[in-house]
């Protein structure tokens, strides 16, 4: 950490350190981008991967960003904030999309929420809401009025065209126009609802013949403003949008949220509880699995196996809904602990998948794996380098299919992660089949984990006792986990009061669906539907 | 064996007892045509709750049964449904050959069935071509699904139009070497004269090697023509929707439903008659009275049972392997399935000349 | 299931009593009868999902709550093709165009099931800035299915209401459903049409 502070003291003196548990460091814009060319190529520093950009709005002291950085080399982690110049109108900072890929859409995100235009990023759109919505949404002084933004049946307006914001060399902001599409292209509209999409996702593909020349995604068809919600409710209460965003890693977005609501009002929890939602994660992990792998091979045509990957899941859902009463919107996992004690059957059911999951993992292999049409079709399909991995920030098992150990329960171990015994599965090849094949071993990783907390759970409370009334101290936390996706990430601002000033997720599905144009590239159709697959987005997390 | 066609011979006398030839020969037609047209409609009732029964097993469900026993009644409902269901009119698009590419599709898998045959003596047309006629006809079909891509003036048909095209003819190639390859056995392309020469052997045991390599070919081939999995590629769901037939509703897309049971059907008759015997029952040489016995099943028990025990194995592909990418199905056509087949049809030419089969 | 249970919606039971009143022809009747046993018993899904609903229509369609012994697994991918739309899941702003547009491609006789509490008042997402509160507004719906998601054993009641409903429903003469569809799609028009 102090080599870091020094480090950044000589690259940049007026930079302002403050100390947390992650280091931030102000920034002012005119600095920032050369300073971030620093701390991503200087070999001591090395910030790699940008996990996320928070977008605030802190009323009448400005808006502005941080960046969330991690060094994939060192482990370390950094916040970077940075204020908005110029007026609310016209609020600008410079882009940093030519040093992090991802940054491209995280900055158009930011665009669209608080109307923060990002100099030199090529592609200045809205990204979840409608090219005519009106204001924007996140800042503190958006109108809800939904007479201002009506439901409407008329189709949105659609165009090929973007803007952008370039800096000319006198240090004037100039807006221009940037073609899309070019006019000779054939574009093919994929989505919103489409079989293979895994949801309301849109896809402008242009097309020579079979081939995919260029990928457009546009998304916020499943845009619900959770993060605008959240500052109007409790604590207690913002808990149960968490299974509805990656509905099948309920539980580890809830232990995310609710780790970090515990940290903030420093609530120790009991270890029982600890054991409990480290099982319940590993659960859901096995369940979210084997239903990729079946609507994973049912868009590759092979429908069957959907139906033998769905037996284990409803196992599991069983073993859940005994516990926490619900198959898939659980709200588990509360501020102090658990909702509910474990059911006097949840030993003997663990014991019982522990048993039959073995079994049925080998026979999705001898099914499908080893099949030499699946094979064709999922091998260098979709090749995803580790250096672009990171880039994209595409973690999770996607990022390991890459050779990017990433895995979050290894490299900042959370919850009771680091006294127990799995390995981390990485894979070189990052095709499809790499990213497939990562996903069937963790399950047998996680059934590792289960088997050996389940016969070890320790007596104790479930949930300690949390005041009903629940107010954080003024401050801002980030926290991570390991969803089943990937590394979701809460930021979280409190001024003080009982809601939240500002809670914004970084979901792990995002950087997933970003990357599909880079991907693509050159690919048949039918390969967007396998790497689309392998990807395996949800697309309300990616939403909100 | 009955001869079944002693019935068929006294129809026609009696007829022309009464009524001119003329006359008598147009009675017939029509009966026929009534007939296939109701074989046609039961058939493809069966098939499709058949492959819904299948894959249900295969998927360890149950399937239909709750209309009528066992969910026998599932298809008939379905039929009743799609029969009043809204043809929904398109603007900008060609309207004529949108509403005639259905029934392009339909007549050609028809005409197929007049060369079928059914059983001893129980065959609409006999003559020397027979089986080239079926292979003629059956490719009209692909020109109705072209049409049916190109006249939705929609992207998502016209590409599954454009692959089905490129996909029907590389593996009619195929089709057609297999079927050549058997007329060598045979000696004649005369449907009749196909069976009869099966007489005391099947083909897939007489003609050993050369034979079971076409016999595999034709069915890759076969489940490629009628458009299943794993090579369900103008209709794959998960990338075009629905494929060639994205625009149609109502009755058009029941045709096209229909069409591709009955291509099923078709293209494992057709295996049925040029590997296993079409109605001639199972002979083998030597067991005389295990041949006798075999002739007391009838002859069309016989060919509808084996046509539906191959189409069996074809919906078993569907519901097992994944879909092929477009360029690996034509490799797979052009690169190993045609090669393959010279070589056989080489190879059969061999073991005809020189008397090497059973 | 006890018949009693099953037989419990009282909108149905009052459908049934208004159309008795008016009566009916016997060959009209019988004919109506037909093809109201063929519509109830092949009612195909559009394959339409959002969000968590939709996880939960999958499995319905899988082994355990198996939807194809109703007849009713024929998912279809093409609008053009199917006969109701479930609408699992929220219906967003900028999805509604798309999901009415998808609503007027479908085939007439055509349903619509609200399954779960997003598509029937916005459910959790009340207070959302990007979530239309119900799709009542947008397309007349058949049933509403409730749940939060709901389970599938709910979706199957649901689903059977709807064929109870097209049960009683007339082809020929006194289409009672039609009716209330064609008043909502006057006080809605598809845009573009009469432009």
């Amino acid at each position: 950490m102090s080599n870091i502070r020094e480090k950044i003291s000589t690259l940049l003196p007026e930079a302002v350190i403050e100390d947390g548990d992650i280091m931030q460091v102000t920034v002012p814009d005119a600095k920032w981008h050369d300073f971030a060319k620093s701390l991503r190529n200087d070999a001591d520093l090395s910030f790699d991967f940008l996990v996320t950009i928070v977008g605030m709005d802190w009323k009448e002291n400005g808006m502005g960003c941080v960046y969330y950085l991690t060094s994939t080399k060192f482990n370390t982690h950094l916040a970077v904030k940075v204020m908005a110049t110029g007026d609310r109108e016209r609020p600008l900072i410079h882009s940093i999309f030519d040093l992090w890929a991802i940054a491209t859409i995280y900055e158009r995100e930011v665009y669209d929420f608080f109307g923060i235009i990002f100099i030199n990023n090529p592609d200045m759109r809205r990204l979840f809401l409608n090219l005519d919505w009106k204001g924007y949404p996140l800042r503190k002084d958006y109108d809800e009025d939904p007479s201002i933004n009506p439901v409407s049946i008329e189709n949105e307006r659609q165009t090929d065209f973007t803007d952008v914001w370039i800096e000319t060399a006198d240090g004037k902001i100039e807006k221009h126009e940037r073609r899309i599409f070019q006019p000779e292209d054939f574009v093919v509209n994929i989505g919103p609802q489409h079989p293979a999409t895994h949801g309301v996702l849109r896809f402008r593909t242009a097309i020579d013949g079979e081939t995919i020349k260029k990928i457009d995604i546009y998304l916020g068809y499943i845009h619900r403003g959770v993060e605008k919600i959240y500052e109007k409710l409790t604590y207690p209460q913002t808990l149960h949008f968490m299974d509805r965003l990656d509905y099948f890693s309920a539980h580890p977005y809830h232990h995310c949220l609710c780790m970090l609501i515990e940290e903030a009002a420093g609530i120790e929890i009991s270890r029982r509880a600890q054991v409990i939602r480290v099982l319940m994660d590993e659960l859901s992990r096995i369940a979210s699995h084997c239903l990729f792998i079946g609507t994973y091979c049912m868009d590759l045509g092979a429908t069957t196996m959907l139906f033998y990957t769905l037996r284990v899941r409803e196992q599991i859902l069983d073993i859940m809904e005994k516990t926490c009463g619900a198959r898939m919107t659980f709200n588990y996992d509360c501020i102090g602990g658990v909702m509910q004690d474990l059911h006097p059957d949840f030993v003997k059911d663990v014991h019982a998948l522990l048993d039959v999951l073995p079994a049925n993992i080998k026979e999705y292999n001898k099914i499908f794996t080893g099949n030499v049409i699946a094979r064709n079709r999922m091998e260098n399909v979709g090749v995803l380098t580790r250096e672009d991995a990171i880039s994209w920030a595409v973690t999770g098992p996607n990022g390991r299919g890459s050779g990017w150990a990433c895995d979050v329960r290894k490299c900042a171990p959370y919850s009771i992660y680091s006294e127990l015994d799995f390995e981390e599965v990485v894979r070189e090849e990052g095709d499809s089949m790499a990213r497939f094949k990562v996903r069937m071993d963790e399950m047998v990783q996680s059934a590792r984990i289960i088997a050996q907390l389940v016969d070890n759970i320790p007596e104790g409370d479930y949930c300690v006792k949390v005041p009903k009334v629940l107010k954080l101290p003024v401050g801002h936390w980030f926290k991570m986990v390991e969803g089943c996706r990937g590394t979701f990430g809460i930021y979280l601002e409190s001024d003080g009061t009982t809601n939240p000033y500002r809670l914004k997720i970084a979901p792990p599905c995002l950087p997933a669906a970003a990357v599909v144009d880079h991907i693509t590239d050159g690919q048949k159709i039918a390969d967007l539907i396998t790497i689309g697959g392998s990807l395996d987005y949800i697309v309300p997390d990616i939403d909100r | 064996m009955q001869d079944l066609s002693v019935g068929t011979a006294w129809l026609h006398s009696f007829l022309t007892d009464y009524i001119p030839e003329w006359a008598a020969v147009t009675l017939e037609c029509l009966l026929i045509g009534v007939g296939l047209m109701l074989l046609y409609a039961v058939l493809a009732l069966f098939y499709i709750l058949f492959e819904r029964k299948v894959c249900a097993y295969f998927q360890c469900r149950l399937g239909p049964n709750r209309v009528g026993p066992w969910g026998l009644m599932q298809s008939i409902a379905d039929m009743f449904k799609i029969l009043i269901k809204e043809l929904i009119s398109l603007n900008h698009i060609d309207k004529f050959l949108f509403a005639l590419a259905p029934y392009l599709v339909i007549i050609a898998s028809m005409l197929a069935f007049a060369v079928l045959p059914w059983g001893n003596g129980l065959q609409i047309i006999d003559f020397n071509v027979g089986i080239f006629f079926l292979l003629a006809v059956s490719s009209i079909g692909v020109l109705g699904i072209l049409l049916a891509g190109w006249s939705s003036n929609n992207k998502f048909t016209l590409i599954g139009a454009l692959r089905s095209g490129a996909q029907m003819v590389s593996y009619e190639l195929s089709m057609g070497l297999c079927v050549v390859t058997m007329v060598v056995m045979a000696g004649t392309m005369s449907v009749g004269g196909i069976v009869e020469a099966q007489n005391h052997l099947w083909f897939i045991f007489s003609g050993h090697i050369p034979a079971i390599i076409a016999f595999v070919i034709f069915m890759i081939a076969g489940t490629a023509e009628t458009n299943r999995g794993p090579f369900d590629l103008p209709e794959a769901e998960s990338e075009l929707t629905a494929g060639y037939h994205t625009e149609y509703s109502g009755i058009h897309f029941g045709f096209f439903y229909l069409a591709e049971y009955l291509n099923l059907f078709i293209v494992s008759g057709v295996a049925a008659l040029l590997f296993f015997g079409g109605w001639m029952p199972l002979h083998i040489p030597g067991l005389d009275a295990f041949n006798h016995v075999m002739d007391y099943i009838p002859s069309f028990v016989w060919f509808i049972g084996k046509a539906i025990a191959l189409s069996f194995i074809i919906i078993w592909f569907k519901w097992t392997f994944p879909r092929l990418r477009i360029d690996q199905l034509l490799t797979l056509e052009w690169k190993y399935l045609l090669p393959i087949n010279l070589f056989n049809l080489v190879l059969m030419v061999i073991v005809v000349t020189f008397g090497l089969y059973l | 299931m006890p018949y009693e249970a099953w037989k419990d919606n009282e909108y149905i039971e009052d459908l049934v009593k208004k159309l008795q009143e008016s009566g009916t022809n016997v060959v009209v009747g019988s004919f109506d009868k037909l093809i109201n046993w063929g519509r109830s018993n092949s009612i195909w899904p559009l394959t339409f999902a959002t969000s968590c609903c939709g996880i939960e229509f999958v499995s319905l369609g899988a082994a355990r709550y198996d939807m194809a012994r109703f007849g009713w697994e024929v998912a279809r991918a093409s609008p053009r093709q199917a006969d109701f739309m479930m609408v699992a899941g929220t219906i967003v702003h900028r999805m509604v165009p798309v999901f009415r547009r998808l609503y007027d491609q479908l085939a007439e006789p055509k349903y619509v099931i609200a399954c779960g509490s997003c598509a029937i008042s916005g459910g959790p997402f009340k207070k959302s800035y990007h979530v239309a509160m119900g799709i009542e507004d947008i397309v007349p719906v058949d049933v509403f299915i409730p749940g939060c998601p709901p389970r599938p054993e709910a979706m199957i009641y649901g689903i059977m209401q709807l064929s109870r409903k097209i049960k009683v429903e007339k082809f020929f003469g006194g289409v009672n459903r039609q009716e209330k569809q064609a008043e909502f799609l006057k006080a809605h028009p598809v845009p573009g049409v009469n432009d």
